[in-house]
């Protein structure tokens, strides 16, 4: 059985897991009146009863190293290494936001080289690596994108386009800055959508209240946007920007950029694209591109180099303002940084190629088992519809289960929103093809015992820490914190 | 060949003519030539043995300082064990728990943490974490405008300057009014609440300890927002709350901050990780994630991602928030932290803390270039009036490989002669009294 206790369930009284010098200045009374009447309740624990307690914690995790992870618009990439040992750097992370620029040139010269190595890749002008996450990018860019109005006083565009394939974040985004959000239709044939963006249903939203687009490129289901530039050209002619969610750069990175497709902004997932770690949800970053004519609103502070000094500005007059207390996630920043460096302009068109490459090879090997219900070229990551002959009441989240049995993490599934049964799979480039071939015969073995006793995947899964879990429960009676279970 | 790409010429090739294409290049034969064709100016791949030289060159460029400033960030302690388990990889390279029956890890300790943050606050429920301390502030004005139905917040003068900047471009974007309440003496004027607050106030949103290090006073503060139905969002350093009362009794229906003086250390910014806690009322308004306990099918106890509706991944643009990834691997340390002091470290630290900053501020006051501003309450930050340049101080202090305190005049002009000092445990005596004997003979 496996370990399930709280840290509160080891607490002894009287146990104390730290040590600090004794300190060597007089005792200063603080007024009664200010002080709490009863003290919070933390857990009363040694070290090793931390450590052993984190440590099984840990066991109940599926991580990149525990084995294949292959969840769509993820990018579970290898997080190397020595990013982690080079970021670890005292030099690097005991030094306050508020040292003088003088003092840690070393640090500002790895944000500044991030921003001009992030404008390469993507072609924009220039970065802002102060958001903390993929979403918060967007916020970042919905907020450029209306300062910029704004700046010629045009008030009356509050509309932003957003195609039905979206990441659930795109319309929350455009929402939380402020606008109202359009949905457009993508390209199908009868019931089959590939997400792409229907030139003709585009041209009937676009107006004068529309400030701008958002696009994931490829789409959430793979797909390239083949008319892009067309798009581009659509959307600026209406005065409106564009603006790239780089969840999705992973398969284009040095084979084509947002920037030289008519992207206005862009963000860019630093823990997806350039290999940070996730951490089970964060810290994560978003740094923010923008063209030339943007630069004067990105947000403050900002890292410029003049001569061979590397230096923190406050923003323009324009800036939307600050949206971090600080820098953003500077440590994570640091990780990607070395990252870029290993992989170099050599490598990063590989990337590419090598994730594009896995990808359609379990695609086209899977697809007589599984509905494929866009049947082309791929790019990162491609959309199964569930089993191709689905026996009554299987789905794809028995599938899903089902494959947490075989050590495998499942695939995305449930989004997009497009296909009801919607499994979407993202082999990296660093999965080996004995990775893929285990995992395509593994697959193939489920749909066989999904044909022979579906019960064997409606219940899955069987060797877990935990089996499938009451959802709806937690939802009707909530229980938070640890008193809730007393 | 590149060691993090296993492909060999014979798996490509292999690869490729079960696609049933001929070169790699026929996967990318949709995007137009035209786009094609481009150079990067990029550095060449670098071996780790490059890479460890250029890194250490870059570690060169930096001095970190002995910090005696703080306004956000703090420099105290991380006991060396909680590195090397945030570092687990099943910790550390995991995605959100979408998968709860491989994520117990993951999900456990935020349940953990969340429990820890309502401890700490007195509050109700805690989410899973936000961004930033800046940000979780500006999420909470979003709450309070969305159940109060009110568009306009009172944000105290003695607000950090910084967080105050993130909420102005936050409520832009919403077309939030925000009004500030005057400060007087160092604290709120809360004299001046009942004339500030309107029918359309949704919320005060208040700092304590303040920019100034001052504990604000927040007797009776709810009752007057109680009339103009406001809630109360108090912004406070968690860590203080080892001893300090907290929110929940001063009537708090939101309480946010930065948990970064937890241990996380200074990382020239972040990771940090915003907190967020409230009143049971607005749990299922609240922005992020939170964890719930249930059952699995075997009637075993287990944790999962609960009240999804609100989130962005469920409800699009109907979302209580965009916030999707937030800092998880953060709250892990902070519950790390917090495992091991328990509450009489907790204490210890901040009690020590305490001393150091009242140690200094006595001793500093006695010098000639400083007087005290105001007598109020402080915790582990003061300010001092000074005769001296701040930037001329901060400049000799950083010869001798001190940060020195906080500037007021880096934000605000007319307050040019106030400085804020920031003291923890790390500060050892001689450190003090070497900055003393410094800041004397200027």
């Amino acid at each position: 059985m496996a370990y399930d206790k709280l840290i509160f369930e080891r607490s002894s009284e009287g146990r104390v897991g730290y040590s600090l010098p004794e300190s060597p200045v007089a005792d200063y009374d603080i007024d009664a009146s200010l002080t709490r009447e009863a003290d919070p309740e933390l857990p009363e624990v040694s070290e090793f009863d931390v450590i052993r307690h984190y440590t099984n914690l840990s066991f109940k995790n599926h991580g990149i190293e525990t084995g294949f992870y292959p969840l769509g618009s993820c990018t579970m990439k290898y997080n190397p290494k020595i990013n982690q040992e080079l970021s670890s750097n005292e030099a690097f992370t005991a030094v306050h936001p508020l040292q003088p620029a003088e003092s840690v040139q070393g640090l500002l010269k790895i944000y500044y080289e991030t921003q001009r190595m992030l404008s390469e890749v993507s072609g924009m002008d220039t970065y802002s690596l102060n958001p903390y996450a993929g979403a918060h990018g967007e916020l970042v860019g919905l907020l450029i994108i209306k300062a910029y109005h704004e700046s010629k006083g045009d008030h009356k565009r509050t509309k932003i386009i957003v195609p039905d394939s979206a990441h659930g974040t795109n319309p929350a985004s455009a929402k939380v800055a402020g606008f109202d959000v359009v949905e457009v239709a993508s390209n199908c044939e009868g019931d089959t959508c590939d997400g792409t963006v229907n030139i003709e249903s585009l041209k009937d939203v676009l107006d004068d209240e529309v400030a701008g687009i958002m696009l994931t490129n490829p789409n959430t289901l793979g797909m390239f946007e083949k008319d892009i530039l067309k798009v581009a050209e659509l959307v600026h002619e209406a005065g409106g920007l564009l603006y790239y969610d780089g969840a999705n750069l992973n398969p284009i990175m040095g084979v084509a950029r947002p920037g030289d497709m008519g992207f206005d902004i862009t963000h860019i997932n630093l823990h997806k694209t350039f290999s940070t770690p996730h951490g089970g949800g964060g810290p994560g970053s978003g740094p923010v591109g923008v063209t030339k004519e943007l630069k004067p609103f990105l947000p403050a502070p900002i890292v410029r180099k003049a001569g061979d000094f590397y230096l923190v500005d406050e923003a323009s007059e324009l800036s939307i303002g600050r949206i971090s207390q600080f820098f953003g996630n500077m440590n994570v920043v640091v990780k990607a940084y070395a990252y870029m460096l290993s992989t170099g302009r050599d490598y990063l068109p590989e990337i590419a190629k090598l994730s594009t490459l896995n990808a359609n090879y379990v695609r086209e090997s899977l697809k007589d088992t599984y509905e494929l219900p866009v049947d082309e070229i791929c790019k990162h990551e491609f959309v199964f519809d569930g089993l191709k002959n689905p026996p009554e009441g299987v789905r794809a989240i028995d599938v899903a289960k089902r494959l947490l049995d075989f050590g495998m993490h499942p695939p995305t599934v449930y989004f997009p929103l497009l296909y009801k049964e919607s499994m979407m799979v993202e082999p990296v480039e660093n999965e080996s093809k004995q990775t893929l071939d285990e995992f395509i015969k593994t697959m193939r073995t489920i749909a066989k015992e999904a044909e022979e006793d579906s019960d064997t995947l409606k219940n899955a899964p069987y060797t877990t820490p935990v089996r499938r879990l009451d959802e709806a429960q937690a939802a009707r009676k909530p229980r938070v914190k640890f008193k809730d279970l007393l | 060949m590149h060691k993090y790409l296993p492909h060999t010429e014979a798996d490509i090739k292999a690869m490729l003519d079960a696609i049933g294409v001929e070169r790699i290049e026929d996967l990318f034969a949709e995007i137009p030539d035209s786009l094609k064709d481009f150079e990067m100016d990029l550095p060449k791949a670098h071996s780790e043995m490059e890479l460890r030289k250029h890194f250490r060159e870059l570690a060169k460029m930096n001095q970190p300082l002995i910090p005696f400033a703080g306004a956000g960030a703090y420099d105290h302690y991380t006991p060396s064990i909680i590195p090397y388990l945030i570092e687990r990889q099943e910790f550390l390279t995991a995605y959100t728990p979408y998968q709860p029956e491989v994520s117990q890890g993951t999900l456990q300790y935020v349940f953990e943490y969340q429990t820890m943050i309502t401890e700490l606050t007195g509050m109700d429920v805690s989410n899973a974490s936000m961004y930033d301390g800046a940000t979780a502030t500006a999420e909470a004005m979003f709450l309070a405008q969305a159940t109060r139905k009110k568009n306009r917040v009172l944000v105290s003068a003695t607000l950090n300057p910084y967080v105050r900047d993130v909420i102005d471009t936050y409520a832009h974007a919403k077309g939030i009014e925000v009004v500030t309440l005057p400060e007087v003496d160092g604290a709120s004027d809360f004299s001046a609440l009942e004339g500030s607050l309107d029918d359309d106030t949704a919320a005060l949103i208040v700092q304590s300890p303040n920019v100034y290090g001052v504990i604000e006073e927040l007797e009776g503060v709810k009752e007057t927002l109680k009339q103009k139905k406001a809630l109360l969002v108090v912004n406070q350093d968690p860590s203080t709350l080892a001893y300090l009362k907290p929110p929940a009794d001063h009537g708090a229906d939101i309480v946010v901050g930065d948990a970064q003086p937890l241990g996380i250390p200074l990382y020239f910014g972040g990771p940090y990780i915003g907190y967020m806690a409230a009143t049971k009322k607005l749990m299922r308004k609240m922005p992020g994630r939170i964890c719930g306990a249930t059952e699995d099918t075997d009637g075993r106890r287990a944790f999962v991602l609960t009240l999804q509706a609100r989130e962005q991944h469920i409800r699009r643009d109907k979302a209580t928030s965009n916030i999707c990834s937030n800092q998880s691997l953060m709250a892990l340390f902070v519950t790390i932290y917090l495992s091991l002091m328990g509450v009489k470290g907790l204490k210890d630290v901040q009690k020590t803390s305490y001393n150091h900053a009242h140690y200094l501020y006595e001793n500093l006051k006695g010098l000639k270039q400083f007087e005290a501003p105001f007598e109020r309450p402080f915790f582990k930050e003061f300010t001092l009036r000074t005769t001296l340049d701040a930037e001329k101080m901060n400049q000799a202090l950083k010869e001798k490989g001190y940060l020195g305190p906080f500037a007021h005049g880096t934000y605000d002009a007319s307050k040019a002669d106030l400085v804020t000092f920031a003291v923890t445990e790390k500060r050892t005596k001689e450190e003090m009294d070497e900055l003393i004997r410094i800041l004397g003979a200027l």
